[in-house]
């Protein structure tokens, strides 16, 4: 649905957006990740026409921007950042306002803007001005203005920004549930969201894209990635650490907490290119067993995704200044 | 094509609902018809003059227009960009044309609108002697032509800046020139090193003749094609500006 190939853009001498391509197909939801200042916002503002493109294309469900906009823009709903919105009007004028550029007009455009307030929850609030709105409510209109023709294509900048974490579940499952039928891409920094609800990830940093997964392969790109951590009871660290290392394939052992009544540590395994998940904490199953420790905690680490953002996106800087 | 209109209309209906919602369209309208009859009467000396026509009346109007068209026109533009909603309304599938079409007719429903509240003077001067009416009839055409060529430059100025303050005033001074380009001091200005050619187009771009002649009852197509060619151009410049300013 989305194709962005080989994005470029100058603010004069500043390259904000670098040779990104990526595509985005029907059922998946695009987690577009970047340091403030990265380019995240300049990409989206070309996706949805409101800037031009310098160099390369990009084409929503086969029109392109540039040479189609109105086409390309009518696939499209899109959340801007920071949510602006008519403050004059009411929340359903403006709902109305917005229904009509997007061609639905009578018994259609009701349904339609009666259905966005629904599922946005903006009953309470239908009929007050937007501008005595609280942030909640000014975001959830503006999403609902993003969604209120049911586009196919979604580009949602910062959609969980200044809310509060009911709101950030609501809107959350509101992105999944719409995710089957629709090309979504949203763009963030909270990296529990991608967790939460990306299908697929790319970080941009200084305009360029530096990593494009799924979420579990970045994940996989942590340090801590297929790391054990195991607590125990009535166990010294010493002797924890010296039976764990012992062990075919462990790196090193790191202690996390220790005390009179447990001790607990993080196994870290060889890094050998092979998949010791499963393996590494059976084997420290079998090693505490054998020694008479009592397990009450043994899981895999997956590894986390701002471990492997903070490396990818801090390590980049440095090169950028050498 | 159904497209085009229903983007216009839609457009032209939240514009006016926005004058309306808030109070600046009703300050507006106020102050507009308190100096209408204060200009008429009291600078104008309606009564004085002994005449049933309405000179007097029209005689300020570009004055009065000079100040207030661009107190509504100034927010048009600067105000989207402020708030950032220009970029909610250009990522809508509507032409940059059709948005500022639909704005300007939006202005232009309003300032009919409050040109039309001055009905009363036209009932005074029946009242008081009998007038030709259709020199009153191309005196208001001429009036609202004026108001909205200085709605279009209005909004000109204000899609060149999001401070509405640096619009108005902007756009005060193009329409204080307009008015005073005929003006001597003005052309004087140009006579002594300028060729004639040079005086004379400074001085065609007077808006005051082309208003006195509709006042009285000429309606002439080279007044006509003035007024329009000088909205299409401002309509034709924001147009521009929006396009290439849209970043910033």
């Amino acid at each position: 649905m989305i194709k962005v190939e080989n994005l470029n853009k100058w603010f004069g001498p500043n390259h904000a957006v670098n040779g990104v391509s990526f595509n985005v197909n029907k059922g998946e939801v695009l987690g577009f990740l970047g340091p403030n200042g990265a380019g995240k916002s300049t990409t989206m503002r070309m996706i949805t026409g409101f800037i031009p493109v310098d160099e390369g294309s990009i084409t929503i469900g086969g029109f392109d921007i540039d040479e189609d906009p109105i086409k390309a823009k009518s696939l499209m709903g899109y959340l801007p950042e920071n949510a602006p919105a008519y403050s004059d009007m009411t929340v359903t004028a403006f709902l109305r306002f917005i229904a009509s550029l997007r061609g639905l007009s009578g018994s259609d455009r009701t349904i339609a803007v009666e259905k966005v307030i629904e599922t946005c929850f903006l009953q309470a609030v239908r009929h007050q001005p937007i501008e005595t709105l609280s942030k909640g409510f000014l975001h959830r209109t503006c999403f609902a203005q993003s969604i209120i023709h049911d586009p196919e294509v979604l580009i949602l900048d910062e959609p969980t920004d200044g809310l509060d974490p009911n709101q950030k579940y609501e809107v959350r499952n509101l992105i999944k549930r719409m995710s089957e039928r629709k090309a979504i891409i949203l763009s963030t920094h909270i990296l529990e969201e991608v967790d939460a609800v990306c299908s697929k990830v790319i970080i941009i940093n200084n305009g360029k894209l530096v990593a494009d997964g799924l979420p579990t392969e970045l994940k996989k790109r942590s340090a801590m990635a297929d790391s054990v951590i195991v607590k125990l009871n009535n166990a010294k660290y010493d002797d924890v650490s010296s039976r764990l290392e012992g062990i075919d394939g462990v790196d090193s052992v790191m202690c996390l907490i220790e005390n009179e009544y447990f001790c607990s540590a993080r196994v870290i395994p060889k890094k050998t290119g092979e998949n010791y998940q499963n393996g590494l904490a059976e084997k420290i199953y079998h090693e505490a067993n054998d020694a008479g420790w009592e397990i009450c905690e043994l899981k895999t680490d997956e590894g986390r995704l701002d471990d492997v953002f903070r490396s990818i996106t801090t390590s980049d800087v440095s090169e950028g200044t050498k | 094509m159904s497209g085009t209109v229903s983007n216009i209309s839609a457009v032209t209906k939240k514009e006016l609902y926005s004058y309306f919602v808030s109070p600046v369209a009703y300050v507006f309208m106020i102050i507009f018809l308190i100096l209408t009859g204060f200009f008429t009467f009291m600078l104008g000396g309606f009564f004085q003059r002994n005449e049933a026509n309405l000179a007097s009346f029209f005689l300020w109007h570009p004055w009065l227009y000079m100040f207030l068209v661009p107190s509504v026109g100034m927010r048009v533009w600067s105000e989207e960009r402020r708030s950032g909603t220009l970029e909610l309304l250009f990522t809508l599938p509507i032409t940059a044309w059709q948005a500022i079409l639909g704005k300007f007719i939006a202005g232009c429903v309003f300032l009919f609108l409050c040109l039309s509240l001055t009905f009363p003077m036209v009932l005074t001067v029946n009242h008081l002697g009998d007038p030709d009416m259709g020199a009153i009839l191309c005196g208001y055409i001429g009036s609202f032509l004026v108001a909205i060529t200085f709605l279009a430059i209005s909004g000109l100025t204000s899609s060149l800046t999001r401070n509405q303050v640096i619009s108005f005033i902007i756009s005060l001074v193009l329409c204080l020139l307009l008015i005073l380009a005929g003006w001597p001091p003005i052309t004087d200005l140009f006579v002594k090193w300028a060729p004639i050619w040079v005086v004379d187009f400074v001085a065609a771009c007077s808006i005051i003749p082309h208003f006195e002649g509709l006042q009285r009852g000429v309606i002439d197509s080279r007044d006509i094609v003035y007024y329009l060619s000088l909205i299409i151009f401002s309509l034709f410049s924001t147009s521009v500006v929006l396009r290439s300013r849209k970043t910033s």
